[in-house]
């Protein structure tokens, strides 16, 4: 079949292009077909990424660029580890990760444990339960922005409701001690689906005789849960939380949609200082050193985390 | 056939002298790029005239505020031919001159007999001159602005409240002509509840993202005494940027904010404070002067129901007020700079200057603002006049995107986020600024 289907194409194939290729080795074609791809690739990502290293060491400015470009050697690496207004975005957005991950990692279990309960109109609640996440960042920060206005948002008056504080004392974009965690509610609304999504993957992918065997033992609901549903679907919660921690860790169309990084640099979390120094401060060089740094920072905690990944599965 | 093939060859001709045709008039349109708000449409009005005058289109590029700055500096940086005609804000006037974004004007002011005597003179050193105080011309004066006060006539002007202002404060309830009396008027009316509404003190700027608390905390702190640098030696700002006076400057402004403005009013510039004002909020409104004419008309708060005031002045009698307004240049990358040197000069007429005051735009051109009928010719044009004689502004330097994210960021610190001390905001500001000037090798 597969021979039929290769001589009518070689039969459909014009005279002199078949000449043309006649010469050209599997290994050559292969190469031919990738090469757009490789091209493509090297020309929005790598070349940028190397660019980006060569202006690392420099005092480039993109607004200036008739002065003379000078190499400053690893100046601009020194004064950003040395900033404690850089340490301290690091600080914001190391908050920022762990709370949004840790309870969308504890939400999206729970909500993926019930889901696989398989209960009645549950295919209607998962689709509900997923809506936040079709929701474009841009409308569901322009939204939430209004949801917390301390005089006609909902989200005051129903804190009010429950706590009898005044709707105007409820401040959540602009007191210092709420503003992070609105951020991070917002994020847990629309993201805890999504970890919920690999989770139930998880779940579902572990063999009911497994269930019957441990019934068979006596075992109870408990133990199975820590026994078996915990450790099988572990893979797959680690890899949710890689790829939340990997998209939080550079969050920041929501922060910068709901605060701005204020009031003050309370939320201005490390792509927030960048976006500034690169595109407002107009340092090129040393916001590509900062760039720089945050991506070594992210490759290399991803990849230990890879690592403990593949452990895990392998046990 | 042969008839056919004429016929075919015919309309083939005319449809390419017309696309020729076309082209050619295309050719002719300059494009003018400015900020997307209301003296703008004001503009597109005035600029039809220009068209008639000399069959010279007309097209427009309009940012909102918010990007203003980053889509225009990119347009500029790239040497883009977006732009043949460009409004820039104040403070990009180094940075565009120096890199050579705009034409210098100085020959075709001569030239064309324009002279920069004509005009407001704080408006040539604000929006034309660089270096400062020197006779290079790199725009022409086209929208004045500054930062002054609106406050509710109606509410102000109600004997009740008169009558307890009065016993509370001792003086009789009215626009503030000092900081101090400012701060008790908003005192006053913060959280009061006024036909069946709970109403708050003042709107100020306190936006984080550009450059809305700077231009806010700068026009409080320059009537306390505060000074870029010193007189005597440029760059030298220690004693002066954070001396005792812009401390005490910046401590009121923290305390305006805490005391007197609306709920949730932490990121707020220019558009959230007219929407408080317009909305009936609040009492007294910090704002730039571009924002009267919209407000004198709207139905609620305008006519009668609004007065305006001048920035007070501060403790020991000093008043100044934030420059805000633009000039008009050329953008040097533009294949249409005759043309568009023919626009700067239409633009310099006195009658398009007086049309461009009515329409709603504010002129800069002395035989406009000080016709004796000037003052009277709208209820805010008294106090435009007098704010636009004690302006002040920022940094004009080419380095002024990072000096003004400095203050940005040190006054939101404090200010909103309520980080530290005013003298800790000021002292970091000194360094802040040190550095950038010492990155560009001016000291």
């Amino acid at each position: 079949m597969l021979n039929r289907t290769a001589e009518n194409v070689a039969r459909a194939t014009p005279e002199p292009l078949a000449r043309k290729v006649r010469g050209i080795s599997d290994k050559g074609l292969a190469w031919l077909f990738i090469s757009p791809t490789i091209l493509l690739l090297l020309a929005i990502n790598i070349f940028p990424l190397f660019w980006a290293i060569y202006l690392s060491f420099t005092n480039y400015r993109a607004n200036r660029p008739n002065e003379v470009v000078k190499n400053l050697g690893f100046a601009n690496y020194q004064r950003i580890l040395g900033d404690k207004d850089i340490w301290i975005a690091m600080q914001t957005t190391a908050h920022f990760v762990f709370w949004t991950i840790l309870l969308q990692t504890l939400i999206g279990f729970t909500l993926a444990w019930l889901i696989d309960r398989k209960f009645r109109g549950h295919a209607f609640w998962t689709t509900l339960i997923l809506v936040p996440m079709m929701l474009s960042p841009a409308v569901v920060g322009n939204f939430w922005r209004f949801l917390y206005e301390p005089q006609i948002g909902l989200f005051a008056y129903a804190i009010s409701f429950f706590t009898r504080i005044p709707p105007t004392d409820i401040q959540m974009l602009s007191n210092v001690s709420l503003a992070p965690w609105s951020i991070i509610i917002v994020d847990t609304w629309m993201w805890t689906p999504y970890v919920m999504l690999i989770c139930l993957a998880g779940l579902r992918s572990i063999p009911e005789y497994i269930y019957e065997a441990a019934e068979v033992d006596r075992a109870s609901n408990w133990r199975q849960f820590w026994s078996i549903t915990l450790p099988m679907a572990l893979p797959f919660i680690m890899l949710a939380v890689l790829f939340r921690g990997i998209e939080n860790f550079k969050m920041f169309d929501m922060v910068n949609l709901l605060t701005g990084g204020g009031p003050g640099s309370t939320t201005e979390v490390a792509s927030i200082t960048l976006k500034r120094q690169a595109f407002e401060s107009w340092r090129t060089g040393y916001s590509s050193a900062f760039a720089i740094i945050l991506f070594v920072a992210v490759f290399g905690l991803a990849n230990i985390y890879v690592k403990a990944l593949n452990k895990v599965k392998q046990r | 056939m042969k008839s056919s093939l004429k016929l075919a060859l015919g309309l083939t001709s005319a449809i390419t002298a017309s696309t020729a045709a076309s082209n050619v008039a295309h050719a002719e349109d300059l494009t003018l790029c400015w900020a997307a708000w209301d003296p703008a449409n004001a503009l597109v009005e005035l600029s039809k005239d220009f068209t008639k005058e000399t069959g010279i289109g007309m097209k427009f590029e309009f940012v909102p505020w918010t990007n203003y700055a980053d889509r225009f500096l990119n347009e500029l940086n790239s040497h883009g031919k977006l732009c043949d005609l460009i409004i820039g804000d104040s403070q990009w006037i180094g940075g565009a001159a120096e890199n050579g974004h705009y034409v210098k004007l100085n020959d075709f002011f001569d030239k064309e007999k324009i002279s920069m005597d004509d005009f407001v003179p704080a408006t040539v050193v604000g929006y034309s001159e660089w270096p400062k105080n020197t006779p290079n011309y790199w725009a022409l004066p086209a929208m004045g602005d500054v930062v002054g006060w609106t406050y509710r006539k109606d509410w102000f002007s109600k004997p009740e409240l008169q009558k307890e202002f009065k016993e509370k404060y001792g003086w009789d309830l009215g626009p503030p002509t000092t900081f101090d009396q400012l701060k008790q008027v908003a005192e006053f009316f913060q959280k009061r509840e006024i036909d069946g509404k709970t109403v708050y003190g003042a709107s100020i700027y306190t936006e984080r993202g550009s450059e809305g608390i700077t231009m806010g905390a700068m026009d409080v702190l320059y009537s306390y005494g505060f000074q870029y640098e010193n007189p005597k030696k440029p760059y030298e700002m220690e004693g002066f940027v954070n001396s005792d006076k812009s401390v005490k400057g910046l401590e009121f402004y923290k305390a305006l904010y805490d005391c007197c403005t609306p709920p949730g009013a932490s990121n707020s510039y220019m558009g959230e404070g007219v929407d408080a004002f317009k909305s009936g909020q609040v009492a007294m409104h910090m704002n730039f002067a571009f924002t009267w004419p919209g407000l004198q008309k709207d139905e609620n708060v305008g006519g009668d129901k609004i007065g305006y005031f001048v920035n007070p002045k501060g403790p020991d009698g000093d008043q100044f007020a934030q420059l805000g307004g633009q000039g008009i240049s050329v953008v040097s990358y533009s294949d249409k700079q005759e043309s568009a040197l023919k626009y700067i000069k239409w633009f310099a007429n006195k009658d398009v200057q007086a049309k461009w005051w009515s329409l709603g735009g504010y002129s800069c051109l002395n035989a406009v603002v000080k016709d004796p009928t000037f003052p009277a010719s709208q209820p805010y044009a008294q106090t435009f006049l007098d704010s636009m004689a004690i302006v002040k502004d920022f940094w004009a330097e080419p380095s002024y995107a990072p000096l003004l994210q400095a203050s940005q960021k040190r006054f939101h610190d404090y200010v909103v986020a309520g980080q530290g001390s005013a003298k800790d905001a000021l002292d970091g500001l000194v360094k802040d600024w040190t550095q950038v000037f010492q990155d560009d090798g001016k000291m």
